[in-house]
């Protein structure tokens, strides 16, 4: 297995990461800032023997990834805000229908076409269902190149465990920004770091696809149930997946905050900023720490549940106003003070602003 | 010779049967179906049915089955 | 005496929730008879619509996929790229394929998708309640045009098979009726066709069904077999478009 670092984007190394995870189909549509995205994967895909579509919309391309995923195929698709929120209704199928699916978002200012400046502002969309329904995705934010990379291998078995849609939830700098990449998967260091299990091994056939009624009864994906008590039924049995999944699948990186008394609560890119000012000011000897939401939803809830024995200040940076800040108001549960401090609109909170606000708090 | 055989219980009335059968063998009947519908009989007392098929062809319901 | 005319295999033995005179039942069976004739019930992957015929996979003895409205296409994109070797066909109505979808529809044609879509034209929106469809007639009466579709007002009825027909990426499109026992072995015989198509490789196929529904259209089953051969079939006339 080969061991050296490459310098690659976030967008690039997100493909890499999808097709050494197994993804077999990949359908697009071009919007700023994920274009490289669809471009790597028109080339690589094609030289693995796997299937690339540049759809004719968003809209198509995450129904071309239903369709895949339905016959038993790792399957993605990518794309920026807008064409998100064009996916909505193929991610409401999807996650009814109980198929695996991975979407990347990497994120860009709205509202509305806003412009291709980075943004955190799909927050609620990506993690309280964003379609119709009541659905979640599960939503994995990566905060550097590395992630981005390893972090689609534990999409997809998130989503094939699971058979749920998985967002993979990056925003425009993510996307963008070229770093060392190691490409090898050793896989001790992955599964230390993350729990994976995805190892170069061969994917397990899925009991459930479509692949034509040989030797068994008909195999139907549906998401229509016409009678209310089999839509209940439905639900019930989502709710309870989802319980699962809050149980199981919470994942979370905590820097400092033993000791803590404030401590900054981001993800993504804006948690790279935040780390700076940790270490700033610890080397000033302030007692101040992270806490990085890796799973957006499932929210890493018994993080707070733990710190909040303390009398502590949470402060919540994000590049949206106030959307991250209402599930850490929901796991703290008024037991600790909530401060936020947040630009949106292609505006990031730098370092200066974020320092400045800590010393407002007066601790 | 030939016959034609009737699922009543699936017969939805539409009579496009009747309409069809070249000889009227095909009727509405006066009974109903556990749905309450007045399904279609088949009479043929001078063994007329020459297996057409075409009260089969157009029945929307796939209820009749033909024998020559 | 033996059974010249008996039930397919690939049609459960079920009552459909269709109307009284409805046209999707004679579509669904003519389907299942090719699905039988050709051999391929083990192979082959439905894709059901939004509509009418939403829950065809309830009727259909093989494996079925639903897609959200309009979406069928490309939903058996996806499935037909990564299974080649199935047999993968949409069943779309007029307002699924023609309206909503019409962008699917298109793009799938134009890439030459290996695949077969049966397309149900009956001039108005069923599920829903009878509203105006992309093919609803001049004049014709629906929940939407309670005073007729206007041309000026409400645009002309969307020849889709048509349209399709200029794309390279399409081998064959025919339009057929179920007007009469004749017209419906007509049906089937261009199904059996597009199916086929599919078998050899060749490309895109459409086989566009004029079909009645006596419901929405308030007349008699009969009386909408004569109308779809009287007054539809001026509009949209039958035989091979490509």
């Amino acid at each position: 297995m080969k061991k050296e670092k490459i310098l690659i984007s976030g967008n690039e190394a997100i493909g890499e990461g999808a097709i050494q995870a197994g993804c077999f189909f990949y359908a697009g549509y071009p919007i700023t800032p994920q274009n490289e995205l669809t471009a790597y994967m028109a080339k690589r895909m094609l030289q693995e023997k796997r299937i690339f579509i540049q759809a004719e919309s968003e809209v198509s391309a995450i129904n071309m990834v239903l369709g895949a995923s339905s016959c038993g195929f790792r399957a993605m698709t990518s794309s920026s805000s807008p064409g998100i929120s064009l996916k909505q209704e193929g991610i409401s199928y999807l996650a009814a229908c109980q198929l695996p699916a991975v979407i990347v978002n990497i994120m860009r200012a709205g509202p509305g076409l806003g412009n291709v400046f980075p943004a955190q502002s799909d927050y609620f969309q990506a993690t309280k269902g964003g379609g119709h329904g009541d659905y979640h995705s599960i939503v994995l934010a990566p905060s550097n190149i590395q992630e981005a990379f390893d972090f689609m291998f534990l999409a997809f078995d998130l989503a094939d465990k699971y058979r749920n849609p998985v967002m993979i939830l990056g925003d425009g700098i993510l996307g963008q920004m070229m770093e060392p990449l190691r490409l090898s998967v050793v896989s001790g260091q992955l599964s230390d770091r993350y729990n994976l299990k995805t190892k170069n091994r061969k994917l397990k056939a899925k009991s459930w696809a479509l692949t034509g009624c040989k030797k068994r009864s008909p195999h139907i994906i549906r998401s229509l149930y016409l009678k209310q008590k089999e839509i209940e039924e439905l639900n019930l049995l989502l709710q309870k997946k989802y319980k699962t999944i809050k149980q199981k699948e919470s994942r979370w990186q905590e820097v400092d905050i033993e000791d803590a008394k404030v401590i900054m609560v981001a993800y993504g890119t804006m948690a790279r900023i935040a780390k700076g000012v940790v270490k700033k000011l610890r080397e000033k000897n302030k007692k101040i720490g992270l806490i990085r939401p890796i799973t957006l939803w499932p929210f890493p809830q018994r993080v707070f549940e733990r710190i909040c024995q303390r009398r502590i200040i949470f402060l919540v940076i994000e590049m949206s106003y106030g959307q991250m800040l209402e599930d850490v108001k929901l796991a703290v549960e008024g037991r600790a003070k909530v401060e936020f401090l947040g630009r949106g609109g292609g505006g990031i909170p730098k370092e200066q602003e974020i320092l400045h606000k800590i010393e407002s708090l007066k601790i | 010779m030939a016959k034609i055989k009737i699922d009543k219980e699936r017969c939805k009335g539409c009579l496009l049967c009747v309409n069809f059968c070249p000889h009227g063998l095909v009727k509405k009947g006066f009974q109903l179906n556990k749905r309450g519908i007045n399904y279609v009989e088949f009479l043929d007392k001078d063994n007329a049915c020459l297996g057409c098929m075409q009260c089969a062809i157009i029945c929307p319901d796939a209820c009749i089955e033909v024998y020559r | 005496m033996k059974k010249i005319f008996k039930h397919p295999q690939s049609l459960r033995k079920v009552s459909t929730h269709y109307c009284a005179g409805c046209g999707h039942g004679i579509a669904h069976r003519l389907i299942a008879e090719v699905v039988d004739e050709l051999n391929i019930r083990e192979k082959v992957i439905g894709v059901a619509p939004v509509g009418c015929a939403v829950v065809a996979y309830d009727y259909w003895n093989f494996d079925c996929c639903e897609a959200a409205h309009g979406r069928a296409l490309a939903v058996a994109t996806g499935i037909k790229r990564c299974r080649p070797q199935n047999i993968v066909f949409t069943y779309q109505g007029d307002g699924d394929l023609a309206a909503i979808g019409t962008n699917e529809t298109i793009h799938a044609a134009n890439r030459g998708e290996n695949l077969t879509a049966i397309f149900i034209n009956n001039a108005v929106y069923g599920m829903t309640g009878g509203q105006m469809a992309p093919t609803t007639l001049i004049g014709q009466k629906t929940a939407t045009t309670p005073y007729g579709r206007e041309a000026n007002y409400h645009g002309w009825p969307l020849k889709i098979s048509e349209i399709l027909a200029l794309l390279k990426g399409v081998v064959y499109v025919e339009r057929v009726s179920l007007h009469a026992p004749l017209e419906v072995l007509k049906a089937k015989r261009a199904i059996k066709q597009a199916f086929f198509n599919q078998i050899e490789k060749r490309g895109f196929s459409l086989v566009e069904i004029l079909s009645p529904c006596p419901t929405y259209w308030q007349m008699s089953p009969k009386e909408a077999l004569d109308w779809i051969k009287e007054v539809m079939t001026k509009e949209f006339p039958l035989g091979r478009i490509k």
